[in-house]
């Protein structure tokens, strides 16, 4: 064998070990960047799930002016954490659209009563099939969207009191 | 004062590894005996108090003293007892304690028993288990001291992970610990082997069983595991290639090339250098794997509590040891004699083409599970997931079947390659009818799970042909071993290649009284009730299950909810018939009356882990055959001994 050979697998090794080091010395950060971001919204479209409240279509969202779309649903518990920021996203006035994910009528009607209405439109996606076609897992997500139907930005999780600020930075700027 | 005795014993423990290493340097060095024979008593005693300070930190844990850091975090004292002993190794520091217990009664185990190799070479080897086991002394008592007290006790604990609530999961730990604390011995002793450059079939044959038991184990963990996820996941799978589950493939695959290594090794002193080199490969895969998994640089579906601190000190004992074994390698390697050479057509032939082949699917595994790291680090986000393994591990995993059915019936040193396909005449014909079987009566299910199929059907096949001929009685048990093992795998790939191609899956929403059909069976459902255990509560629905007219009886799949901490999970229920299992998941309401319900068919499913006990039988049996030979040897050579005294005292 030759002897150089022999000192292949330290040189690897130290080169695994070099990598890893640099990635622990990293600070972690566990941010999804969504593959949606940049392109448009698929197209569908959602029956209400208020009767006497509109539904919610791709075409809704390409109206001009920059919207948030919140995905969430009344049997989600970060979902009502999250309501009083969304109430103060809408009183900045930020319109924002909703689809609800495997819910009914009279369990969003309670839902809205006790922690808020924030929403200009609510689709009733029944089988989360609009859901994952966003690039959406589960709830609740908030997607900020600018006027040509856009995705700009992908919000996983429930919306903090920090992240207001940069979810209203984002919608600004999408104008 | 339980707590305080556990860290005394650990100290004191740290403090015998530190003169263990000492000692065995100092011997080996000047060639002393009488140091070398202080070694042994030491490391014995080190071992013992390892386990003395595990001990007391179970103790810990079955009083739920809280005022122990360790037991508030990770216990409750609502919970039921077994889990309050598995508590104790259910969480980093009592792991990383349960680590250094087994790898301290290993460390003692070798130096009371081990007298085949050469006792300089003994020494050495005691040395750098001593030099393994300061690593991990030091990482507990100054990055992460289990019988840490609190100031201020609180009244009560913060609970155990729900999903680790199991039976079979309190004992999956210490069961790859063991393997891997198997593997730290093979390693030990390759270095002791460099050391003194004295690589030969006593050393292979002294490394032997601690490969092959720590191969038992790994198999045993894997297989245990896989069950785990299959059906507390709820996802009806058995195997994700996750992070985590790499982490426990890579040293059983290095485990498994490693172990028909030393095999040649030991009968016919070949491949001196790659035995060596693959004992430190192993080793540095279960470090690697423990790094990859506790340091969070790679997050995965298992949460494990991730510290970047301690991760950066396993990354430490990883680049001394690992770091320190290859230099040895490099320098050493060159001076140790080479082995004897063989013919490619010959057993060792086969057992070169099988440790190439494990190589290879250990590298794909350990690209793919690095890659999503190195890609991170240039800015793009993105997994390596089930098709990327499947189709490029699979396809060899099936050339590794073939030579496994074709290495057995090998001869050593050098064979025929047409005496060979005589003798693989009905494995290559069960095969062949198989398959066409198969197509005939199945149709056609895709190319890799046929072949898998129809090999696995071969395998099986070849697999006793070494027993043909033999008179079975006087067969070695380590013939029995192999036979089993290979046996083994061919269960195991049956069940893998028949669960991928025929399971049947459904997702239905059915109110009380409605039925749905998966497979052979009729699955209604006839009501949900809540339950209560002892620190959960739980949404059950009771399906009944019919299989043609024939009522199969009831599963009861549970949403369950744990209060301490909060967490839902799905209890999946499980029928198991002889032919496969029917599997059910409880899902969400729909809010209208309906339950979400999920149904799966799993023909043959239950051959993938009934396969591999098979393999961890035939490591045991293996072991068993090895120990019965060598006493045996001992005893005719004490008899001949005895037999030449007496001549040569009486005459004849």
């Amino acid at each position: 064998m030759r002897r150089w050979l022999l000192w292949l697998p330290l040189v690897l090794f130290a080169l695994v070990v070099v990598f890893a080091v640099r990635e622990l010395r990293k600070p972690s950060d566990r941010t999804v960047y969504s593959a949606m971001v940049g392109k448009p919204v698929p197209d569908f479209t959602l029956p209400p799930i208020l009767s006497g409240r509109p539904g919610l279509s791709a075409a809704d969202l390409k109206v001009g002016q920059p919207r948030l779309l919140n995905i969430f649903a009344s049997w989600c518990v970060p979902c009502i954490a999250e309501a009083p920021q969304l109430m103060k996203l809408k009183a900045m006035g930020i319109p924002i659209d909703a689809v609800a994910i495997r819910d009914s009528e009279p369990a969003i009607a309670q839902f809205l009563k006790r922690h808020g209405d924030p929403y200009a439109r609510i689709g009733d996606d029944r089988d989360s099939r609009v859901q994952l076609s966003l690039g959406s897992s589960g709830v609740p997500e908030t997607f900020v969207i600018d006027g040509r139907g856009i995705i700009v930005k992908q919000h996983v999780g429930d919306i903090r009191d920090e992240d207001v600020a940069a979810l209203a930075d984002a919608w600004r700027n999408a104008r | 004062m339980t707590a305080e005795a556990g860290l005394v014993a650990l100290w004191l423990a740290a403090a015998l590894a530190a003169m263990q290493l000492a000692l065995a340097a100092l011997a080996v060095q000047r060639r002393d005996e009488l140091l070398s024979a202080a070694v042994r008593p030491v490391a014995i005693v080190q071992g013992l108090l390892a386990v003395l300070a595990m001990a007391m930190l179970i103790r810990v844990f079955l009083l739920s003293d809280m005022s122990v850091a360790l037991v508030v975090a990770n216990s409750h004292s609502a919970k039921p007892w077994l889990y309050k002993f598995a508590g104790a190794w259910g969480n980093h520091e009592g792991s990383m304690l349960l680590w250094v217990t087994i790898l301290g009664v290993a460390g003692a185990a070798v130096a009371w028993l081990e007298r085949r190799v050469d006792e300089r070479t003994l020494t050495a080897t005691l040395g750098a288990q001593a030099a393994i086991a300061l690593g991990f002394y030091a990482f507990l008592l100054f990055a992460s001291n289990p019988f840490a007290r609190l100031a201020n006790p609180p009244l009560d604990g913060q609970g155990l992970n729900p999903l680790l609530q199991d039976p079979g999961l309190a004992f999956h730990p210490p069961t790859l610990y063991a393997g891997y604390v198997g593997l730290s011995v093979a390693f030990s002793f390759a270095v002791g082997a460099l050391v003194t450059r004295d690589v030969g079939p006593a050393f292979a044959r002294a490394m032997r069983p601690w490969v092959l038991a720590a191969w038992v184990f790994l198999t045993i963990g894997i297989t245990a595991g896989s069950y785990w996820a299959y059906y507390e996941l709820g996802w009806g799978g058995w195997w994700f290639w996750d992070p985590v589950e790499n982490a426990s493939l890579m040293p059983w695959l290095a485990a498994t090339a490693l172990l028909h290594s030393v095999s040649v090794l030991a009968t016919r002193d070949g491949l001196r250098a790659w035995t060596v080199m693959l004992a430190v490969v192993a080793f540095s895969m279960s470090m690697l794997g423990t790094f990859l998994v506790r340091s969070g640089i790679l997050t995965s579906v298992h949460a494990f509590a991730v510290d970047p601190e301690r991760g950066t000190f396993i990354l430490i004992l990883l680049a001394i040891y690992i770091g320190g074994a290859l230099t040895l390698f490099a320098t050493r390697i060159g001076l140790v004699r080479a082995g004897n050479t063989f013919k490619l057509v010959s057993r060792e032939g086969s057992l070169v083409a099988n440790n190439l082949l494990l190589s290879v699917i250990l590298g794909i595994v350990l690209i793919g599970t690095f890659y999503p790291i190195v890609a991170g680090a240039m800015g793009t986000q993105l997994s390596v997931g089930p098709p990327f393994f499947e189709k490029a591990a699979g396809p060899i995993a099936l050339v590794l079947v073939v030579i496994m059915a074709a290495g057995p019936l090998l001869r050593w040193r050098r064979d025929s390659a047409a005496a060979l396909v005589k003798r693989m005449t009905w494995p290559i014909a069960v095969t062949a009818v198989s398959a066409v079987a198969l197509v005939v009566l199945a149709g056609w299910f895709g190319l890799l799970p046929m072949v898998g199929l129809a090999l696995a059907a071969g395998l099986a096949v070849a697999s006793v042909v070494p027993l043909f001929g033999r008179n079975l009685r006087r067969t070695p048990m380590f013939v029995y071993g192999m036979v089993l093992a290979h046996l083994g795998i061919a269960v195991s790939l049956a069940g893998m290649a028949a669960s991928t191609a025929f399971t049947k899956e459904t997702l239905v929403a059915k109110g009380i009284g409605e039925a749905a059909s998966v497979g052979p069976y009729r699955v209604t459902l006839r009501g949900i009730r809540p339950v209560v255990g002892d620190n959960w509560s739980a949404l059950e629905a009771r399906l009944e299950v019919q299989r043609g007219e024939r009522a199969s009886g009831l599963l009861t799949p549970q949403s369950r909810f744990f209060s301490n901490p909060p967490t839902t999970t799905s209890e999946s229920a499980i029928l198991t018939a002889l032919d496969g299992q029917l599997y059910t998941v409880l899902g969400q309401p729909d809010g209208q009356g309906r339950w979400q319900i999920r149904l799966w068919w799993k023909p043959w499913v239950t051959l993938i882990w009934f396969g591999g006990l098979l393999i961890a039988l035939g490591g045991a049996l293996s072991i068993l055959g090895h120990w019965l030979r060598d006493r045996r040897q001992k005893r005719r050579a004490h008899d001949a001994a005895e037999a030449a005294a007496y001549h040569e005292a009486w005459g004849a």
